[in-house]
This record gives structure tokens, C-alpha cells and sequence, in this order.
């Protein structure tokens, strides 16, 4: 197939936070940028954040970097990389005063400055009292952010491909240069050669049943990355929020727990003092989710099969939830059918963030391994986001980084691209054969012309994911689980799609996320069954304990199914080291 | 339930025409429009084209025309709505394929709003401040979601898609203008003064109507109104 092609400085496939925060960094000092997003940008996930956005920018409260850092790596169950963490915590104050002068309607207090609030796993001084950390717009917060970065953009003039599809990564000897990609609208097909490529595509929570994500999160970028030939980091690290609507799916933000809103079983009693009487329910969501499972377990969940928990805020009055909590509520009275100033909203642990994802530094370069086993810079690629695994989230994440995640490190990757291109980063030349070869799934979906549909392995897929990879994992779900997810993964070289229309055809386009999520899923299953520990999100039956002197290490899988490990980085530049210790002792 | 679905793909149907489909909606455990249209793309005709992406009335994707008033299908409760549900795509703009919309025309006008914070004045090194009260008057403008159900609604917009800019993109033009940070406000006025981008609307109160979030984009545009005959005398 004849491509036409695209010459960008840089390309970012994703339209969400973190793609959008890196084009304005680029784009405002005039270099060319393409913007590839599947969606029109203001349709991405990053919308549904509701609770907001980290900072210790000390608004209600004294408050310091070093003891948010404190709290993500004690939070991320000492998974997280310390350099990283660091970087993030530092540069967060910086990054919400950017945002707040681009427009974003945060929430305010009486002196003008920006509203703050509780937020789980938040303290002060190093695990003392609750901190008042968490910046909004009221419980928007995601939606004011994402419409903030698109009009930003619109005014910095970026060039978008809005519903185009990116296909594949384009490599040669030196690196990536650029990626293929599909206009859904019409068809056409193009190569984006760019200097450099970064990845903003957001997570995968759809390779689950029940998620809090929406139906666009489907992995593509770590998909792509795998394809060509690079690792994915800490896949069996997926997190369960606690307060996912029942039936639905859709999330009830922690802010409702922040405001003062608590958990309660069947019987009424307020369980989370009972597991952690510091923190309560504003513990780490890894710690409150698992603690949901096993009161329904043993039987103190709510309902005619006492299959959920009940959260309750009627106590936070009307003026509050209406003024706090407008979006929350809204959610609760359409997707539950009651109303939170009235009444409890049913909820349940439900697949939402994935920690893991495209090994990166601090600057937002994607690493994979040398075949000495070093660490080494993917040349020209780049990713950001909830697809990156930074880490600043390692086992768990809490509650509010994960917008930070995105605006800093949106931003770190543009400062860095822009550094790059000035220093004499070039476009590199690809073979026909490099873009012939990120066309091939498009044409094995074009070709195919009797299978099995793409709808009866996605479900398959989601089924096996949340029976056997779920809250809780033990080695003999996960061999089960594991066995047909390859069947699977063969079934699905040989489905096929119907509609081979070049006009807006979605089903081809969920044919190749289809791809993705399989992909996602088996780098799961993999790294699940290898990790023989529990730390953080991954709690197994079957190792409860958390095994530093044999898992405190991050995990490389690549798409062959080969697993590497990656030291954690323990030394932050310029501030003390957090030394190991229980979760427990702190919480 | 009985289904009627607007299809036309332009590669194949010289016209469109109105397809029924019956669907055990509770076997499918559909709730919403949304699920029950999910359900008859994958389980019964994949080549059904639709936009969705939140499923929970945040993104804005799936504004479509049902039973005759413009909503979003992932809050449309199945159990609200009369047999046969009727879908069509919004009202008023070009029909892509099926349920999809061209919405360049709605981006546009979005546009012309100048959706973005203007003050020129040297940046503070910590957040600008705004009073809780004045944050308050944001309220009501910024949750807008552009699902484009209000702009599609109003017969001033059909009849001048490329002149009047439609409520969506008026509500965004009194966000900032009402904004205490944007400095840009004679500006913003002068922008609307021709007799299309702003007084195109006859105050038929289409918008507020059919508004998924509750919101009202007529008293931004009165308000606007106000200001601008308030300017002139």
C-alpha cells in the first residue's frame, strides 16, 4: 500500500491530559506538532477525573513536597522509583499554578487561593496527621483540566488529526520514527514521520468486566510498544477502586470520602476503623478495596445478594454534596437511582488505573533493556500518562497523582522533546518495509474474511481477566486463567470483521483495540503469575506477605512473554531516602 | 423493546432509511439507550456506527436525536421512553454514516468563542486569585460537555450554522467573559455585535430543554445581551 507522509517535529498519539499538556509545551514555541487522538480530544478519559489533582502548595495547611513524596512512595508499597517521585512532588506546585494561569476554574477558598481537600493516603509530616492536599474543580476536576489543555491548544494552534487511529509505531535501526495511522472518517491511511513520538494513550481498563473506565481505554499505545519490540513495566499492578457504582461501573470519586463521607456493611458499622483506625476510609485504595472484598466475603456486604457496600454522605448535609459534590451526585441519582443526600450509594471494588506501562525516566523517555541488560533510551519515543510507568505509582497509586502524573510528565516529555530538537534531534529514515510492517494488523483485519466476531473475544477476554486476575489473585485461578487467555490469543488471529466500509467503520477500529487489549491482558497474566508476593494492588492468597528481599524489584515483559527485572531507584537527588517499612506502621 | 435506527452509510445506501431491531433489552441487561445500542453492534450488526467513549455523561460523544429530543444515549434511562424508541443522529448537521454527525461546522463556532483565558498581565508566581464568589459565576458555564445537543435543537442554528454561533459556543464565549482572570472582555462584546454570532437567537429556550448537564445557555446569552446594550448607551 502507497502511504502518503506526514512530516511533524514531533507526533503524540493520544488526546487526553498528558498528550495535550506535552503539545502545549511544544507547540507554543512554534514547533510543528500532530496530535493524533481516536477521539475529538475532549472526549478522552481524562474527563472523568473527578476528585483533582495533587500539590502541597500549603493552602489550607502548612504542607511540604518532601512529605507528599513521602506519602506516594509509602503509598506505591515501595514499588515506585524515589528520582521520579521526587521530580513529581517537586514540580507539582509549578505545574497547577500553570494550569490555574491557562484558565482552569479551580475551586476557591475565602482568601482567593485554590481550594484543597482530603484525600486518601494524604498526611502531614510524614504519616502524622491527615494533609488537605487535593486541588479542584469541585469534583470536575478531569473535565475542567481536559477542556482547559484543548482550548490552550486551540490557541497555540497544534495541528490535530481528531479521530484518527494510530496503528502502529514505525522503527528502524536507530529507533522509532514515527507511526502509521487511520482516519476513521474516511479511511485513509498515512505514515506521521516525526522526530520524535510520544505516547499518551491512556490505560486499558477494558481488558476487565467491570471497570470504571471508559470504552476507549483500551491500551493502544502499550500495544504498539510491545509490537515493536519493547518491554511494558509492572503489569500485575492494576487498581481496584473501592467506590465503583454496582451494575454500572462508573467511579464515585474519593472525594466523597475526603468531604467526610464513610463505608458501611450490611449491618451499618463503619469498617474501615475497624482494619485501619489511623487513616479509616481515607486509607490507600489498594487497602480499602481489599477490605470491601472481604466483607462481602464473609458476608456482611448489602443488597438481596449482599454482593456490595454501601457508601454513605446523607451526613454531609445538602449545601455540601450540592456545592462539593454536584457531578457525584448526578452520577449517583442516574446510575444508581438514589440520590446521596438522601441515601447510601451502593458500590464496589472496580478495575480503574493501571500502574504499570511503558518504562520511562524522568523525562519521559521510554527505556528498554540492552542485551548486556542495562537500561537503555528508546531513541525518538517518548510516553506520558496513565501508558508511562514512570514510576511514580509502583504498587498503588493514591487517590489525585494520577492527573499530577500526567500534567507533569506531559510536561517533562514536551521540555525534554523541544531540549532534544534543539540539541539536533532528527528525523531518521525509514525503510518502506519499517511502514510496511506497522500496516500488517490493519491488513490481516482487511484481509480476514470468515472468524469468529471481535465482541465474542473481547467478552471472553474481560471474563477471564475478572474471574481470575482480580482483587484477589492465587497461583491456581491465575494457571486457569492464563491457559485460556492463550487459547484466546489464538482464536483471535483468525476473527474477523463483516464491515470493510472505509466510511467511519468502527468495527474495524475495535478490531485493532481488540489487539491491544489482548496484548494487555497476557503482559497481566504473565507478570501477575510471576510476581510470587503481595505488595500494593497485586494481593495473592496464596503469598500474602510483601517479600523484599526477593520482589523489590520492578518487572519487564515483552510481548515473546519474556520477563526481566529493573532496579528500583531508591536515591532522589536532593532529598533523604525513604527507607523501607510495613504500610502498616504508617497507616 | 422495539428499536427504530436512522442507517445510511454513503458507500452503500443511495438513501437512508429507518432499520428496526427487537431487543430482549433485559436478557442484555441494557439499562440506558447506550447499552442497547452497544448490544445490537455486538451482538447482532457490527456495522452500526455510533460515537461513545465515557458511557456516563461526561465525554459528550453520544448526543443523538431519541424519540424526537436530542439527549445523550448513556443517561437516556430505557425505562423513560415509549415504544418504538426512534433514534436518529443530531438534528440540523451532515450525516457522516448512521448515528455519526460531522460536527466541524459545531467545532467551528466553538472556536470563534475563543475558548481560552486571555490576560495579558504578567503571571503571578502562585495561582491568580479569584473570590469563592466569583468563582461561583462560573458555575453553570464551565461543565459544559460540547455534545452539541442544544446547538442541534435550535432552528437558529439550522438556519445559520455558519453565521449564528448556537448556544453551545455562546455559553463558552460568557464563561470567559464572566471569568474575573480574562481580561478580554470588550473584545469578547465587540466580537458578537453582528447581527448573526449572537442575536440569531429568538429565546425559544430549545437549549435549556434538551441540556444533558441542566445547563442554561439562554441567560448567558441574555446576560450577554444586557452587557452589550449596557456598553452602547
Amino acid at each position: 500500500m502507497k502511504v502518503a507522509t506526514h512530516l511533524f517535529d514531533a507526533v503524540i498519539v493520544g488526546g487526553g491530559g498528558a498528550g495535550l499538556r506535552a503539545a502545549i509545551e511544544l507547540s507554543q514555541v512554534g514547533l510543528h506538532v500532530a496530535i493524533i487522538s481516536k477521539v475529538f480530544p475532549t472526549r478522552s478519559h481524562t474527563v472523568s477525573a473527578q476528585g483533582g489533582i495533587n500539590a502541597a502548595l500549603g493552602n489550607a495547611e502548612p504542607d511540604d513536597w518532601r512529605w507528599h513524596m513521602f506519602d506516594t512512595v509509602v503509598g506505591s508499597d515501595f514499588l515506585g522509583d524515589q528520582d521520579a517521585i521526587e521530580y513529581m512532588c517537586k514540580n507539582a506546585p509549578q505545574s497547577i499554578y500553570e494550569l490555574e494561569h491557562m484558565g482552569l476554574p479551580f475551586s476557591r477558598i475565602e482568601n482567593g487561593k485554590i481550594y484543597q481537600r482530603a484525600f486518601g493516603g494524604a498526611t502531614r509530616e510524614y504519616g502524622k496527621e491527615q494533609a488537605h492536599r487535593t486541588c479542584c474543580a469541585a469534583d470536575r476536576t478531569g473535565h475542567a483540566m481536559l477542556h482547559t489543555l484543548y482550548q490552550k491548544n486551540l490557541q497555540a494552534k497544534a495541528q490535530f488529526f481528531n479521530e484518527w487511529f494510530a496503528i502502529d509505531l514505525v522503527k528502524n535501526q536507530t529507533g522509532v520514527a514515527g507511526a502509521t495511522a487511520i482516519c476513521i472518517e474516511t479511511g485513509e491511511v498515512v505514515f506521521i514521520h516525526a522526530k520524535a513520538t510520544i505516547l499518551a494513550t491512556g490505560g486499558a481498563g477494558r481488558i476487565y468486566q467491570s471497570t470504571t473506565n471508559a470504552h476507549i481505554n483500551t491500551g493502544d499505545g502499550m500495544g504498539m510498544a510491545l509490537r515493536a519490540g519493547y518491554p511494558l513495566q509492572d503489569m500485575e499492578f492494576w487498581q481496584f477502586h473501592p467506590t465503583g457504582i454496582y451494575g454500572s461501573g462508573s467511579l464515585i470519586s474519593e472525594s466523597v470520602r475526603g468531604e467526610g463521607g464513610y463505608l458501611i456493611n450490611k449491618n451499618g458499622e463503619r469498617y474501615m476503623e475497624r482494619y485501619a483506625p489511623h487513616l479509616k476510609d481515607l486509607s490507600c485504595r489498594d487497602i480499602v478495596s481489599r477490605c470491601s472484598a472481604i466483607e462481602i466475603r464473609e458476608g456482611r456486604g448489602c443488597g438481596p445478594m449482599g454482593d456490595y457496600v454501601l457508601l454513605k454522605a446523607d451526613h454531609l448535609g445538602e449545601e455540601l454534596i450540592k456545592t462539593r459534590l454536584p457531578g457525584i451526585r448526578e452520577l449517583a441519582i442516574t446510575f444508581a437511582g438514589t440520590d446521596p443526600v438522601k441515601e447510601p450509594i451502593p458500590v464496589v471494588p472496580t478495575c480503574h488505573y493501571m500502574m504499570g506501562g511503558i518504562p520511562t525516566n524522568y523525562h519521559a523517555q521510554a527505556i528498554t533493556k540492552n542485551v548486556k541488560g542495562e537500561d537503555q533510551i528508546i531513541q525518538g519515543l517518548y510516553a506520558a500518562g496513565e501508558c508511562a510507568c514512570v514510576s511514580v505509582h509502583g504498587a498503588n497509586r493514591l487517590g489525585a497523582n494520577s492527573l499530577l502524573d500526567l500534567v507533569v510528565f506531559g510536561r517533562a516529555a514536551g521540555k525534554h522533546v523541544k531540549q532534544s530538537i534543539e540539541q539536533g534531534l532528527t528525523w531518521s529514515e525509514p525503510h518502506s518495509a519499517d511502514i510496511e510492517q506497522a500496516l500488517s494488523r490493519l491488513y490481516r483485519w482487511n484481509g480476514n474474511e470468515k472468524g469468529e466476531r471481535v465482541d465474542e473475544i473481547r467478552c471472553a477476554l474481560q471474563k477471564i481477566m475478572q474471574d481470575d486476575f482480580g482483587v484477589f489473585r492465587t497461583e491456581e485461578h491465575m494457571k486457569t486463567g492464563f491457559v485460556k487467555l492463550e487459547e484466546l490469543r489464538d482464536r483471535l488471529n483468525y476473527a474477523a470483521i463483516q464491515d470493510k466500509s472505509d466510511c467511519f467503520n468502527t468495527a474495524r477500529i475495535e478490531a485493532l483495540e481488540l489487539d491491544n487489549l489482548m496484548a494487555i491482558a497476557l503482559a497481566t497474566a504473565h507478570c501477575a503469575n510471576m510476581r510470587e508476593e503481595s505488595r500494593g494492588a497485586h494481593a495473592r492468597y496464596d503469598y500474602p506477605k510483601r517479600d523484599d528481599k526477593n520482589w523489590l524489584k520492578h518487572s519487564l515483559y515483552f510481548e515473546d512473554g519474556k520477563i526481566v527485572f529493573r532496579s528500583i531507584n531508591m536515591k532522589p537527588q536532593e532529598s533523604e531516602p525513604i527507607t523501607l517499612r510495613a504500610r502498616e506502621d504508617v497507616h | 423493546m422495539r428499536f427504530s435506527i436512522y442507517r445510511y452509510n454513503p458507500e452503500k445506501d443511495k438513501s437512508p432509511y429507518m432499520q428496526t431491531f427487537d431487543i430482549d433489552v433485559k436478557e442484555h441487561q441494557c439499562v440506558m439507550v447506550l447499552d442497547a445500542l452497544l448490544t445490537i453492534k455486538n451482538k447482532f450488526d457490527e456495522s452500526l456506527s455510533l460515537r461513545r467513549s465515557c458511557r456516563e455523561g461526561v465525554c459528550g460523544s453520544d448526543g443523538m436525536n431519541i424519540n424526537g429530543k436530542n439527549r445523550l444515549a448513556c443517561t437516556a434511562h430505557l425505562s423513560s421512553l415509549k415504544e418504538p424508541v426512534v433514534i436518529r443522529p443530531l438534528p440540523g448537521l451532515p450525516v457522516v454514516r448512521d448515528l455519526v454527525v460531522d460536527m466541524s461546522q459545531f467545532y467551528q463556532q466553538y472556536e470563534k468563542a475563543k475558548p481560552y483565558l486571555q490576560n495579558h498581565d504578567p503571571k503571578p508566581a502562585t495561582e491568580r486569585l479569584q473570590s469563592p464568589e466569583d468563582r461561583k459565576k462560573l458555575d453553570g458555564l464551565y461543565e459544559c460537555i460540547l455534545c452539541a445537543c442544544c446547538s442541534t435543537s435550535c432552528p437558529s442554528y439550522w438556519w445559520n450554522p455558519d453565521k449564528y454561533m448556537g448556544p453551545a459556543a455562546l455559553l463558552q464565549a460568557y464563561r470567559f467573559i464572566v471569568d474575573s482572570r480574562d481580561t478580554a472582555t470588550e473584545e469578547r462584546l465587540a466580537d458578537l455585535t453582528d447581527p448573526y454570532s449572537l442575536y440569531r437567537c429568538r429565546g425559544i429556550m430549545n437549549c435549556v430543554d434538551v441540556c444533558p448537564k441542566d445547563l442554561n445557555p439562554l441567560e448567558a446569552i441574555n446576560s450577554m445581551k444586557d452587557m452589550i446594550l449596557k456598553e452602547s448607551v
